[in-house]
């Protein structure tokens, strides 16, 4: 749904496209063997291939293609049989080649879409342009010296996938929303662990603005965002500003952009005329990467299910609304723990208790999933305990509340607690008999018509067994007594 | 006993093998005789100790009964590939100082065959020259001298060092690198024998690149068998080289039967330019003689697109070169030149200001302009079409025929500084070898005659994709028909 952004002169619309840059979860390089860990001592996983020694010639890491390749079917997509690694040649003290090896004109992966799923339940497919393997860089370190800079290759030659979309996205909702997907896909494929705070994941922006129905207009690229936050920011800002620009009989440039997270506000980084002219070449030491069509064909048979299909596949089943199957699946992990809970139970309960009690206790002690002090298991177990009326509803939730904070099964604290459900007519009937008999004003009042008083005596009844006795076994007593 | 260090390199395995000699003895012939002949300039570095510790390792070995294909054989190593502990330069002053912690894997596979280094020999800087000229460390003298006339001569290039040191008799053979000719054109003007093998024959792991989709290793000796030996020694796949092929490596001596009786033998038409000597000429045509007298056939061939096989070559080798040479930044080896109060863009520009001679940094400007936008189909990718176009020349060519037959170079060594100057005529100089590096295919020179000056000409053999075998067998008859025992002077008199 496209969301417009009103001007002086009528309304906007955004055109938004994205690059997402993935590292591949492996433990070797793209072209190296060097190891890949994350907040490894500065300069302790660097090989000779990495710094760029001379004679020093790279050898693609074939579990990395395999991971692209994976990406790519993930993203339904085409995967090119035979691709190009090109050099991308520019100058940088963390770039100690001279060039970044990456794919240009073939890459490994080609067109195909994704579905993203809104907060007001709808849905929209976004194309993927393309996937493609390059290196990545290493970092320089301004700060470390008064007049220095530092260099760490550790992240020299680590392989990156770099997913770019179709210009398909309107809103910031809709960016947030791909890229949430596109980190579920790989996440759900092991093929990148997603963390954008340690920089695993990374997403250029591309902004236009446009009167609905014209061409597009002039793009600029904001860089290097690494929080789902700052880039819904950084869009909001960006499409304001353009809009302001042509309004006010200017032109946007195409450039790159920074996005400052003090100010909230991009700035410049490169225009137009500066940009690098890359001198983009085939890799004359590196042969076309060409995959055999049974390789690939056997890397999709061994897929796992994807968050799509684990989506409609849950509305299907489980008759839960499109909103809770997408906040389920999501999240690999969220999406495991449900069907933990619901395999053999009632789903709508199984999904009530894993949504809204679970989630919701997660969410205030500001907890992860994997971090629940709540074992799939267990919740399961309580789950049981109102399904076959061990305990209700009511009950359920103060034993929900004991097991958060202590970790012990529903059953453990039930039974010490004597929180059964009392299910015995004689024992129950007991109860009503002795609660009748100690208000006979009240059954007075109700036999002459006061019939809001029935919640009167349920209460009543309820109180003297302690919230156990099963209610709609009271409902039926107490209805059949006073009529 | 004679010199040791006239020995060919058979010759010294086979007194080595009968316990004439020591490889001590040879080796120790050869430092002198490398100490005796500085002037030249052959190597950048001499490795006396290390080779002696390597020879007294050898004998060992040998006595042992541990033998490798080179075992005890001292030899020089171009100084393009990366020795460890020993100053790897690529004739660049960008590189001095510069010690690997790495050994290439050909300098590997020869030091496990038991070769004994002499030492590293002098280039054209990167490799980027037909004349050694260029050599950061200054250029090498060839042994060789027109009659009556002390003009220094250029030893050819880029394995000047190379070519002269085995001509010279200070080393018994040496490795070369050939891009476009560097290893056949300076053979030639040297009066001995060198191989390029076919692209992917030899691991180019840490051999600093010039080229790298044309770059190859190879040997350099006086006579076809002792190349065969080396090239025994230096050949094989190396996985740490994508572009190496995993293909057997045959016993290359035993293919030197010396029999061509009813081989094909291609003379392209296209070779005989404008310009070529008569000398050359005739030459070629002596060659010819010699194999039809042994029993080949020869066959009138065309290879239509040979014109466009120097400016193809002048186009791509650069555009590489320009990407490869970019790694040298003074960020973590080699020189650094840091301005005061300068920024990373200065230390860039003055490094490689610095570091860089005058025709490293023409080819990193042509090769940056041909691979600019708005160039790079006009250039570089229509150079590609042109190289595939070569490539399918000689594929048709050898429908018909075994092996063909070239000159090496269009003259004899030339004069130090007398091209220099002219750029076009230099690269003139690569016209009959480059066909052969965009195509990937095997070319040997060998030494067939002298010019009327008394200097050493070359002709030149191309095979088929991995059939150096023939390549070698077809040289070792012309060998034999040219009978070529000439020796630069200098050389004789140290032999007498």
């Amino acid at each position: 749904m496209a969301e417009l952004i009103k001007g002086e002169t009528g309304a906007w619309e955004v055109v938004l496209g994205l690059e997402i840059h993935c590292q591949v979860t492996s433990n070797a390089k793209l072209f190296s063997g060097a190891a890949t860990e994350f907040g490894a001592a500065p300069n302790s996983q660097v090989s000779f291939v990495d710094a760029a020694m001379p004679g020093m010639l790279p050898v693609i890491n074939e579990y990395c293609v395999e991971q692209a390749v994976r990406t790519g079917l993930g993203l339904n997509a085409k995967i090119n049989l035979t691709s190009v690694f090109e050099r991308k040649n520019y100058f940088y003290a963390d770039l100690p080649q001279g060039y970044q090896i990456s794919q240009q004109e073939i890459p490994v992966v080609g067109e195909g879409e994704i579905e993203i799923d809104l907060a007001d339940g709808s849905t929209k497919m976004i194309g993927i342009e393309r996937l493609h393997l390059e290196q990545d860089a290493g970092k320089s370190l301004h700060d470390q010296h008064p007049s220095k800079s530092f260099v760490d290759l550790n992240r020299s030659g680590t392989a990156l996938m770099e997913i770019v979309s179709k210009p398909d996205m309107r809103s910031s909702e809709e960016v947030v929303a791909y890229v949430n997907k596109i980190r579920a896909i790989v996440r759900y494929l092991g093929t990148c662990d997603g963390n954008m705070d340690e920089g695993s994941m990374r997403a250029d922006v591309n902004v236009s603005v446009r009167k609905p129905g014209d061409e597009l207009g002039t793009r600029c690229e904001i860089k290097n965002m690494n929080s789902v936050r700052f880039i819904q920011q950084a869009i909001e800002y960006e499409a304001r500003r353009q809009i302001e620009i042509i309004e006010n009989g200017g032109k946007v440039d195409q450039e790159t952009r920074l996005f400052d997270t003090s100010t909230g506000e991009t700035r410049t980084m490169r225009s137009k005329e500066d940009a690098h002219d890359y001198r983009y070449f085939p890799d004359p030491d590196l042969l076309p990467l060409v995959l055999d069509q049974k390789w690939v064909d056997n890397i999709n048979d061994n897929l796992p299910e994807l968050p799509d299909a684990k989506k409609h596949r849950f509305i299907g089943d489980f008759g839960m609304s499109h909103y809770d199957a997408s906040v389920l699946v999501a999240d690999k992990p969220r999406a495991e723990y449900f069907e933990q809970v619901v395999e053999g139970r009632n789903p709508k309960l199984a999904v009530t208790w894993v949504t809204t009690e679970l989630m919701g206790a997660l969410n205030k002690a500001d907890k992860d999933i994997s971090e629940s002090p709540v074992s799939a298991k267990q919740l399961g177990g309580l789950v049981s305990l109102i399904e076959d009326d061990t305990i209700s509803g009511r009950i359920a939730k103060d034993v929900f509340a004991e097991m958060f904070e202590t970790g012990k099964d529903a059953d453990t604290i039930v039974e010490k607690k004597g929180l059964k459900q009392v299910t015995d007519t004689g024992a129950i009937e007991a109860i009503v008999d002795e609660v009748l008999k100690e208000n006979p004003d009240m059954v007075e009042q109700y036999k002459s018509g006061k019939d809001k008083l029935f919640g009167f005596f349920v209460g009543q009844v309820m109180k003297k067994s302690q919230g156990k006795a099963n209610p709609a076994m009271v409902n039926q007593l107490l209805k059949s007594k006073l009529s | 006993m004679s010199d040791l260090t006239n020995l060919t390199i058979t010759e010294a395995l086979d007194s080595l093998k009968k316990k004439e000699i020591t490889s001590v003895e040879l080796t120790e012939a050869h430092i002198q005789a490398m100490e005796q002949n500085r002037h030249l300039n052959a190597y950048i570095v001499e490795t006396p100790e290390l080779a002696l510790d390597q020879a007294r390792a050898s004998d060992a070995r040998r006595s042992g009964g541990d033998v490798g294909v080179i075992e005890g054989i001292p030899m020089g190593m171009k100084d393009l590939y990366c020795t460890a502990g020993v100053q790897t330069t690529a004739a660049s002053k960008i590189l001095e100082g510069f010690k690997p912690e790495y050994e290439s894997t050909v300098s590997k596979n020869m030091l496990d065959e038991g070769m004994v280094m002499l030492g590293k020999l002098n280039l054209d800087e990167f490799a980027m020259g037909s004349s050694n000229e260029t050599s950061g460390f200054g250029g090498v003298q060839n042994p060789w001298k027109r009659k009556g006339d002390d003009t220094v001569l250029v030893p050819g290039g880029s394995s000047g060092g190379s070519s002269a040191a085995v001509a010279a008799r200070i080393a018994m053979g040496a490795t070369g690198t050939d891009t476009g000719g560097s290893i056949r054109q300076p053979a030639a003007f040297t009066g001995i024998c060198g191989i390029k093998p076919t692209y992917g024959r030899c691991s180019r792991w840490g051999i600093v690149a010039f080229a790298s989709s044309l770059d190859q290793a190879g040997p350099m000796a006086r006579t076809v068998e002792d190349c065969a030996v080396m090239l025994q020694a230096m050949a094989g796949y190396d996985a740490k080289d994508s572009t190496s092929v995993n293909c057997e490596v045959p016993d290359y001596r035993s293919l030197l039967t010396g029999d061509i009786r009813g081989m094909k033998v291609g003379i392209p038409k296209e070779y005989r330019i404008d310009g070529i000597s008569d000398e050359i000429s005739k030459l070629w045509d002596d060659g010819i003689a010699w194999l039809k007298d042994a029993g080949a056939e020869i066959v009138d061939i065309s290879l239509p697109h040979t014109k466009y096989a120097l400016p193809a070559y002048y186009i791509i080798a650069p555009a590489e070169a320009s990407s490869n040479l970019a790694r040298y930044d003074g960020v973590r080896y080699g020189l650094r030149v840091a301005p005061e109060g300068g920024n990373l863009i200065d230390m860039y520009e003055a490094t490689r200001a610095a570091g860089f001679g005058d025709e490293v940094k023409r080819r990193i400007m042509i090769g940056t302009y041909v691979l600019s936008a708005g160039f790079y189909d006009a250039y570089y990718n229509k150079a590609r079409k042109l190289r595939k176009l070569i490539w399918q020349d000689f594929d048709n060519a050898y429908k018909d025929v075994n092996v063909i037959l070239t000159p090496t170079a269009p003259s004899a060594a030339f004069g130090v500084g007398e091209k220099s100057d002219d750029q076009i005529a230099m690269y003139l100089n690569d016209v009959f070898t480059v066909t052969t590096n965009l195509a990937g295919l095997p070319g040997m020179s060998i030494p067939a005659g002298l010019d009327a000056n008394g200097l050493p000409l070359g002709l030149q053999l191309i095979g088929r994709p991995f059939d150096e075998g023939t390549v070698m067998n077809v040289a070792k008859v012309m060998e034999k028909a040219a009978n070529f025992t000439a020796m630069p002077e200098m050389a004789q008199k140290k032999a007498a």
